[in-house]
């Protein structure tokens, strides 16, 4: 039993420094360009995508004794397509203004290589217990890299966070010139570039071999 | 085991069960939530049309503030009559923006006069009427759309009783580029609107404009910087909309009194 803990503690928090999906495998970068601009937008996708993440890998994992190999993708993307709408269906229900600004990025994760990564890696041959523990995992993985590029992004963008303004715009009287590059996506790649590095600073073993 | 999994048989079993239960599931939200959907569509409209209005405070009840005052109304632009339904739809529930895709419901623009960019202009719009405690009308809120750098900007723009004095502009739904167009929505820059007035003395011309260093301080209101193309948009887009192809005639008959108590 001391084992499978060990190993459940792993699958959970791994992803989170150790192996991170966005950082270390550079999964799933559109939509962390892309809905970064705003905590509270930040917080949702991320939020929607680790529910995603664990329930596809949850349902592939208590069926995957009996997915023919042949239609395998199919059956992962039916799966991950069917919560993807319900998520997307719930927000609108129940986050209207968000799920409006969130639109179609909510849509796309279905093509978020990170859910589908963790199905076809993961959930094809792990328990149900493992597996959606897995994908909270590398859900909290990709919220972490999400809140970091959106915290940065908002405060020194837009001067606030969640919307509340804490250093006082030029544009209204005050004294911070807000750097427009940051609300715009491509800075999130300057973000996660500059994560990258300081992770890899502090965990040399993933800095890539040189060719 | 790997064997049978991978049989015609199991493979369609698989396959069609899958479909079935996600089927059911995804229907099962889709017709489940709905009300609640549409509830919240409507009620962020009713908000959009609170804040073109200024009526819109942190605090307000929108839903109770909007029934009390705004008086929601169907009229037919070709005819300028008042219709009961439009598209099978009553006053409260049409959307002149999804009547305008219908061809039934629409009238396709000829490239010279498609001044906004908008391809088709719906037949019948939706106007909503506020008026103060004597019942008299105090404020007129109409849609306006228009294309401006990556798409189409939806706006609606609140008039005051002589239907020539902006109160307040409210773009509610855009794609420009944030930080430079999108402050079309900038408070700050809304502001400048209110108490321009759109057509010049004989209420026929539009005088109105987006412009830097603005000529006429009654009726222009100062470009954005950096964001010429949404600027000029929305030049375009009110030019459009308050001439006669658009609002122009229905303007003209509410200020003689016509339409708004009925």
């Amino acid at each position: 039993m001391a084992s499978s803990a060990k190993e459940m503690k792993e699958v959970l928090f791994g992803p989170i420094f150790a192996n991170n999906p966005i950082a270390l495998q550079i999964l799933g970068i559109c939509s962390a360009l892309a809905v970064t601009s705003k905590m509270e937008n930040t917080v949702v996708m991320c939020i929607a995508l680790t529910l995603v993440t664990a329930f596809s890998n949850l349902f592939i994992s208590l069926i995957r004794n009996h997915i023919p190999s042949s239609v395998r993708i199919i059956v992962q993307m039916t799966i991950i397509a069917s919560l993807v709408i319900v998520v997307d269906q719930v927000l609108r229900a129940y986050a209207y203004s968000i799920a409006k600004e969130l639109s179609v990025f909510v849509g796309l994760i279905i093509t978020n290589c990170i859910v589908m990564g963790r199905a076809e890696a993961f959930a094809m041959k792990s328990s149900p217990g493992l597996s959606f523990l897995d994908g909270i995992g590398n859900g909290l993985g990709y919220s972490v890299v999400l809140l970091f590029v959106g915290f940065i992004r908002e405060l020194f963008g837009s001067g606030s966070l969640f919307g509340y303004q804490i250093l006082s715009l030029a544009s209204e009287g005050g004294w911070y010139q807000p750097v427009g590059l940051l609300i715009l996506p491509p800075s999130a790649f300057f973000i996660i570039g500059g994560f990258i590095w300081i992770l890899r600073t502090f965990r040399p073993e993933q800095v890539e071999p040189k060719d | 085991m790997a064997k049978k999994n991978e049989s015609l048989g199991k493979t369609l079993f698989v396959v069609v069960a899958l479909c079935l239960v996600c089927a059911i599931i995804v229907s099962g939200a889709a017709v489940g939530l709905k009300p609640m959907q549409q509830k919240n569509a409507a009620l962020d409209m009713q908000r959009n049309v609170l804040d073109a209005a200024g009526l819109l405070e942190p605090s307000t009840d929108v839903v109770a503030l909007f029934n009390e005052r705004v008086e929601t109304k169907l009229i037919n632009l070709d005819t300028l009559e008042l219709v009961e339904q439009a598209n099978g739809q009553n006053a409260t529930n049409y959307d002149p923006i999804a009547a305008a895709n219908k061809p039934d419901w629409s009238t396709k623009l000829e490239k010279s006069e498609d001044k906004a960019g908008i391809g088709t202009r719906e037949d019948v719009t939706k106007v909503y009427f506020i008026n103060n405690d004597q019942g008299e009308l105090e404020t007129l809120v109409l849609y306006i759309r228009g294309y401006g750098l990556w798409g189409t900007m939806y706006g609606l723009i609140s008039l005051q009783p002589d239907l020539n004095t902006v109160r307040s502009v409210n773009f509610y739904e855009h794609s420009e580029t944030p930080g430079l167009g999108g402050e079309i929505q900038n408070p700050k820059w809304v502001a400048q609107w209110s108490g321009k007035e759109i057509y010049g003395d004989s209420n026929e011309q539009v005088e109105f404009d987006v412009m830097k260093n603005p000529t006429q301080e009654n009726h222009d209101v100062d470009a954005l910087s950096g964001a010429t193309l949404t600027s000029n948009g929305v030049d375009n887009l009110v030019e459009y909309w308050f001439s006669d192809k658009a609002y122009g005639p229905l303007l003209e008959k509410i200020r003689k009194g016509e339409l708004s108590n009925g």
